[in-house]
């Protein structure tokens, strides 16, 4: 573990260690590096009307403009014209784009990272189609290249690339594992060599939501899946992805990966987890660099095919009026928009939608990275009210989500807004609403 | 050689040599540029991921529901002065007669009285337009040189076409060869600024709801 500690340290000190003009070259080659066509005519498309700011919850709430989300990669633009672009050597003689400069770029980390979610909500406003939040996070990546990534998510990408866990626990998550089986009188399945499918849990999970990690234990032993955690990656978020080290996120993944290959899983099953779902479902191949070689499934899109296969059977789960928050990354982004209600439907659950629901769902606010970064708490706070709002018009008694890190948002909103709400996880909900008897070990 | 002469010979030349190799090497230049190969297994099938795209081009020319309280009346205010430049350029038979020149095809004009309502309708539009973009504080913080230099452009056209057809200020030859000098400027300035969405559109929504659809996500 010294050993680990002092690859760590080293790699912080050597990004605290940039000059401002390292930064700036960092940033740019970063960027130009990743351009590729499809970013390039994205930012050539983009006509200036500024609808975007009416998807954005950020702007909604303040309708401050510079949350604008085109206006997140204004100054990578600048960098694409000037350097890149069609007429990039008119730009740079007649002088009509400057070089982008650093405290342009310190100034945009606030809009970033603490001012957006990556939710993608941007994506459907654009009358050009633009798909916005794709353009956002690749100036993350440039950001981080930078070192100007904010150093609660630059921290915990880095000590999730060296130790495969994003911060120092009391106990090893492994052993915390073990000991939520015992808690909950579930059987953990751990590091088997052979199965159908490879599990993870959010870290968030094994911290505060211990019963979430039991129920999917609960729910796979029921189903009688051939199935495994396995010690060496069991932490299903990336902390390299919301940071934007591109390399860590390759890394984080790649440990992931190389035990569902070790494990011979047919699939690999993310959590309630968003953001993890789309690093591993849409990203983690083309950092691979090849076809991942087994399926990818978010926990209810596989629940609601074993429902669909009929071999899940659910009783009906007394709720009363429910309300359901969608996770943008697995729905808006991920499309599993389906699955979550036909778990939800198979248990009678009375859902109230709320106004912007599935693919137009607002943000929970927390996601992006957001949730972590500590100066971003009262901006963060400012645009939850629309979507507290939102779930209290539904009138519903029971609040559901299938997102941990939308779960501790909202028990963070909870708390600071004496809310009267607690979110629930629909994976938690559908492990208490097992029918039938176990399926075999 | 009159200024007529200049405008519609080869000044229009010119300009039209540099809109189009302009336009050209503005899409050459996005190919050579990388092709990144998407590795993730696609959720949708080949059918989809075309649907999707074909779809989206149709579903973005209106906001979503979700959204139309907050932006239906910019968004209607944009699409009622670019219909209203449409119908200059395509249904004004003098249009369609120098247009018939070029491609050797013709079709029915709108009456002139038509037209002139319709000039001035588009015309107070696109005052409408710059005055929202001067007014609306996020509008505003994106302008640039290129949206404000477009919009003049495209107004100087306007303006120069309503002054020839109402023979307003000079002789009816100087009014149309100023009129087609600004065309020509129009044509020039085309490639290198954001008039070009007018190719972008369409393929710029079909891509990125194909990629979209590509995920199953939401378009």
């Amino acid at each position: 573990m010294s050993d680990r500690t002092g690859v760590l340290a080293a790699n912080l000190a050597s990004a605290e260690a940039r000059t401002p003009e390292a930064r700036v070259a960092g940033a740019m080659s970063g960027f130009a590096q990743e351009i590729g066509a499809l970013s390039a005519f994205r930012l050539e498309s983009c006509i200036h009307c500024g609808i975007c700011a009416d998807a954005c919850h950020f702007y909604i709430a303040t309708e401050d403009p510079q949350y604008t989300p085109i206006w997140k990669v204004e100054p990578f633009k600048q960098a694409y014209k000037r350097e890149a672009s069609a007429f990039a050597p008119l730009y740079r003689l007649l002088g009509l784009k400057r070089e982008v400069k650093a405290d342009q770029l310190v100034q945009w980390q606030h809009l970033l990272f603490d001012s957006c979610n990556m939710c993608g909500r941007c994506s459907l406003i654009c009358p050009m189609g633009i798909d916005v939040a794709a353009l956002i996070e690749q100036a993350r990546h440039a950001m981080f290249d930078a070192g100007l990534a904010p150093k609660e998510l630059y921290e915990k990408a880095a000590h999730q690339k060296v130790t495969g866990q994003p911060e120092v626990s009391a106990e090893p998550y492994r052993d915390q594992l073990l000991a939520i089986g015992a808690r909950f009188a579930v059987e953990i399945p751990l590091d088997k060599p052979d199965v159908d499918v490879m599990l993870c849990v959010p870290r968030t999970d094994i911290e505060h939501y211990p019963s979430a990690v039991a129920s999917l234990a609960r729910v796979m032993h029921h189903l009688g899946v051939s199935c495994t955690f396995r010690s060496d990656a069991l932490v299903a978020e990336n902390y390299g992805y919301y940071a934007g080290g591109k390399e860590w996120q390759r890394e984080i993944s790649r440990r992931l990966i190389d035990q569902a290959v070790a494990c011979k899983a047919k699939i690999l099953l993310v959590p309630e987890c968003g953001h993890a779902y789309a690093a591993l479902r849409w990203e983690a191949a083309d950092l691979y660099g090849k076809p991942l070689p087994f399926k990818v499934l978010q926990v209810t899109e596989f629940l609601a095919d074993e429902l669909q296969a009929g071999r899940l059977r659910l009783g009906a789960a007394v709720t009363g009026a429910t309300t359901f928050q969608d996770p943008c990354e697995s729905v808006r982004k991920g499309g599993v928009s389906e699955a979550p209600r036909a778990l939800m439907k198979a248990m009678g659950v009375d859902l109230h939608e709320m106004k912007n629901h599935g693919g137009f769902s607002f943000c929970c606010g927390g996601g992006g990275g957001v949730l972590d970064i500590e100066r971003a708490a009262p901006l963060r706070y400012r645009t939850m009210e629309n979507k507290l709002r939102e779930i209290d018009d539904t009138g519903a008694k029971t609040f559901l989500t299938s997102c941990s890190d939308c779960r501790r948002t909202f028990d963070d909103a909870q708390a600071h807004f004496t809310w009267n709400k607690t979110p629930q996880s629909l994976l938690e909900l559908v492990a208490a609403n097992l029918i039938g008897a176990a399926g075999p070990a | 050689m009159n200024l007529l002469d200049f405008a519609r010979g080869p000044a229009l030349k010119v300009a039209i040599a540099v809109f189009c190799l302009g336009i050209t090497w503005r899409i050459v230049a996005f190919a050579l540029l990388r092709i990144r190969r998407d590795m993730n297994r696609p959720r949708a099938s080949v059918l989809k991921f075309l649907g999707g795209g074909l779809l989206t081009v149709g579903s973005r020319s209106w906001p979503h529901r979700e959204f139309i309280g907050r932006t239906g009346a910019g968004e209607a205010l944009g699409y009622s002065y670019h219909i209203g430049l449409f119908a200059l350029v395509l249904l004004f038979t003098p249009h369609i007669l120098f247009l018939g020149s070029l491609f050797g095809v013709t079709w029915p004009g709108l009456p002139s009285s038509l037209i002139t309502v319709i000039s001035v309708l588009t015309l107070t539009l696109f005052l409408a337009v710059l005055f929202r973009r001067v007014t609306n504080p996020v509008m505003r913080m994106l302008s640039n040189f290129d949206d404000y230099f477009s919009w003049f452009i495209t107004m100087l056209v306007m303006v120069t076409g309503l002054a020839a057809t109402a023979h307003f200020g000079a002789r009816y030859e100087t009014l149309l060869a100023i009129h087609i000098l600004s065309v020509d400027a129009l044509l020039v300035w085309f490639p290198f600024g954001k008039l070009m969405h007018a190719f972008y559109i369409f393929p710029s929504r079909a891509l990125n709801g194909a990629l979209l659809a590509r995920k199953g996500a939401t378009s």
